[in-house]
C-alpha cells in the first residue's frame, strides 16, 4: 500500500513555545490512525498543521492531489443564525467553481451519517441537538468524496449513548467509502477497537505503532505521566 | 444604496460585528468636517478617513489579535476627539445627522454605481464570509483567506458609509447598516429570506424616509432610521403572533 501522507520533523511553535517537537511519521492509504495525548499535548494543532492552518517547520507530504475532509472540534453556531443546514451544504459548491454539489451527493452525505429524511435541511443550524451537529458536520466533510478524513475529538461534549452511535458511525463510514482516516482523541477504548496504528502525542512523539505494540505501561505512563491504570481491553 | 446597505448589515451581524458600522460612521466624521472647511465632497472625504481608519484596523488586528470590535472602538473614539476638533460648529450639525439637499445628481449617480458594485462584489464573497463566521477552521481547510475577505469586507462598508454620511449623518449611518438586518434576522429561517429582508428594509426605510421628509419637512436621516425601527418593531410583533 502506498503512502498517504508523510511527515518528517514536523516542528510547530508559537512565541518560542514549542507546541509540537519534532515528529515524524508516515500513513499508509485506506489505514487509520488514532492520535492520543493529554490536553495540551498538541493534538489539535497536529491537525491544523496537516491541513496548512498553521504555519510549521519540518516537512509534511500528502499523496498528490489528495482530497480530505476535516471535522473539526468545536463549532458553535450561533442559536439564531438565520441559516438553514441546506445553505451551509451549498456553502460546498460556491468554494469550488469547478465541482458543483448537487442535492444528490448531499442525500448521499447524509444518509452516510445517518440521516435518511431530507427534511432536515430546512432547518436552522443553530438549533439542532450538538449530536445532530456532529453528523451534520461529518456529512459536510463527506459531500466532495474526500480521500483522508480528519477528525478533532469526535466524541467531545456527546453524551455517551451520542458517542456509542458516532463510533459505530465512523466504523461504518470507513468501510463504506474505504477511507483513509485520522481521529484525534482522548479515550483510549477507541483506539483498540478502531486503530491501525496509534500515534501518542505529548509535545514529542511518545509513541507510535499498532496499538498493541505501542501503547504499553511505559509509553502511557511517559504519555500521561502517571495518572493513568494501564489497562488492554480484551476481546470477548 | 439602503438596500446596500441592509445587504452589508446582514454579514456584519453575523459576524458579531454589529457596532464596526455604527462606530464607522465616526470615523468618517472627521474627513466629514475637514471636507466641509475645504468646500469639498464629503463622502471623499469621509472616504479617506474611513480608508486609513479601516486600514488601520485590519493592521492591527493582525499584529495584535485583539478583535475587531475592540480596535473599531480605539479608532472611532480618536476619530471622534479629531472630528469634533475639526468641524466648525455651524456645520458640525450637518456632519452628524445629514442633509440630503446637498447631494447633487452626480452624487447621486455614483452611489448608484459603486452600489451596484459593491452589491457585486460582496455577493460573491457571501458565502465565504458566512463560513468563516460559523467555523473559523472549516473556512481555513477550505483554502479561504478569511484576512483578505475581511479587508474586501471592511472595504465595502467604507464605501457605503461614506456614500451614506450625506444623507443620513455620521451618527446614524450605523442604524440603517444594523437595524434592517436585525429586524430580517429575527423571523429568516435560511439565508436567502435573511438576505432579501435586509436588503428590502433597508431600501424601504430609505425611499419612506425621503417620501415622509417631502411631505412634513423634517430632516430625512432621523425619518429613515426611525422607519428602520418600525420595521424592527413589526418583525418583532409578527414573530410573537
Amino acid at each position: 500500500m502506498q503512502n498517504i501522507l508523510e511527515v518528517k520533523n514536523l516542528t510547530v511553535s508559537f512565541d518560542s513555545e514549542k507546541i509540537l517537537d519534532n515528529l515524524s511519521f508516515n500513513l499508509k492509504e485506506k489505514e487509520n490512525l488514532v492520535v492520543v495525548g493529554p490536553n495540551g499535548a498538541g493534538k489539535t494543532m497536529l491537525l491544523k498543521a496537516l491541513i496548512g492552518m498553521i504555519p510549521f517547520k519540518g516537512e509534511i507530504i500528502w499523496k498528490k492531489d489528495v482530497r480530505i475532509g476535516y471535522v473539526p472540534q468545536k463549532v458553535l453556531p450561533e442559536k439564531n443564525i438565520p441559516l438553514s443546514i441546506e445553505d451551509f451544504f451549498k456553502f460546498k459548491s460556491c468554494l469550488s467553481a469547478d465541482r458543483k454539489t448537487d442535492s444528490q451527493q448531499i442525500s448521499q452525505a447524509l444518509k452516510s451519517v445517518g440521516i435518511g429524511d431530507p427534511s432536515i435541511l430546512k432547518k436552522k443550524i443553530g438549533i439542532i441537538s450538538a449530536g445532530l451537529l456532529q453528523r451534520i458536520l461529518i456529512a459536510w466533510a463527506l459531500v466532495d468524496n474526500p480521500e483522508v478524513l480528519l477528525f478533532d475529538e469526535p466524541f467531545s461534549g456527546i453524551d455517551i449513548e451520542g458517542e456509542e452511535t458516532i463510533y459505530n458511525l465512523l466504523s461504518r463510514i470507513e468501510k463504506e467509502r474505504d477511507l483513509t482516516i485520522i481521529l484525534i482523541t482522548h479515550d483510549l477504548s477507541v483506539v483498540y477497537k478502531f486503530a491501525d496504528s496509534v500515534l501518542c502525542l505529548n509535545k514529542k512523539l511518545i509513541c507510535y505503532g499498532s496499538p498493541r505494540e505501542a501503547l504499553t505501561p511505559n509509553s502511557l505512563n511517559r504519555l500521561y505521566g502517571g495518572e493513568i491504570k494501564f489497562y488492554k481491553h480484551e476481546h470477548k | 444604496m439602503g438596500g446596500v446597505a441592509g445587504y452589508l448589515g446582514s454579514l456584519m451581524i453575523s459576524k458579531r460585528m454589529a457596532l464596526v458600522g455604527d462606530a464607522l460612521g465616526h470615523v468618517a466624521l472627521p474627513g466629514i468636517g475637514l471636507a466641509l472647511l475645504l468646500g469639498l465632497n464629503v463622502s471623499l472625504g469621509a472616504f479617506i478617513f474611513l480608508l486609513a481608519g479601516v486600514l488601520l484596523i485590519w493592521f492591527l488586528e493582525k499584529k495584535t489579535y485583539l478583535t475587531t470590535e475592540t480596535l473599531v472602538g480605539v479608532i472611532f473614539v480618536l476619530s471622534l476627539a479629531l472630528g469634533f476638533l475639526i468641524t466648525p460648529q455651524p456645520e458640525l450639525l450637518e456632519a452628524l445627522i445629514g442633509d440630503i439637499s446637498k447631494v447633487s445628481v452626480v452624487d447621486a449617480a455614483v452611489s448608484i454605481i459603486l452600489s451596484v458594485f459593491i452589491l457585486y462584489v460582496i455577493n460573491k464573497i457571501y458565502p465565504k464570509m458566512m463560513l468563516s463566521s460559523i467555523s473559523e477552521d472549516l473556512a481555513a481547510v477550505s483554502r479561504i483567506n478569511i484576512s483578505k475577505y475581511n479587508l474586501i469586507y471592511l472595504l465595502a462598508i467604507s464605501i457605503i458609509v461614506a456614500l451614506g454620511v450625506k444623507v443620513v449623518g455620521s451618527l446614524l449611518i450605523g442604524a440603517l447598516v444594523i437595524v434592517p438586518a436585525a429586524a430580517s434576522r429575527i423571523f429568516s429561517t435560511n439565508m436567502r429570506q435573511y438576505v432579501f429582508w435586509s436588503a428590502l428594509f433597508g431600501v424601504l426605510s430609505c425611499i419612506l424616509g425621503i417620501l415622509i421628509s417631502k411631505i412634513i419637512h423634517f430632516p430625512v436621516g432621523p425619518l429613515i432610521i426611525l422607519i428602520c425601527i418600525a420595521f424592527f418593531a413589526i418583525s418583532l410583533i409578527f414573530k410573537k403572533s
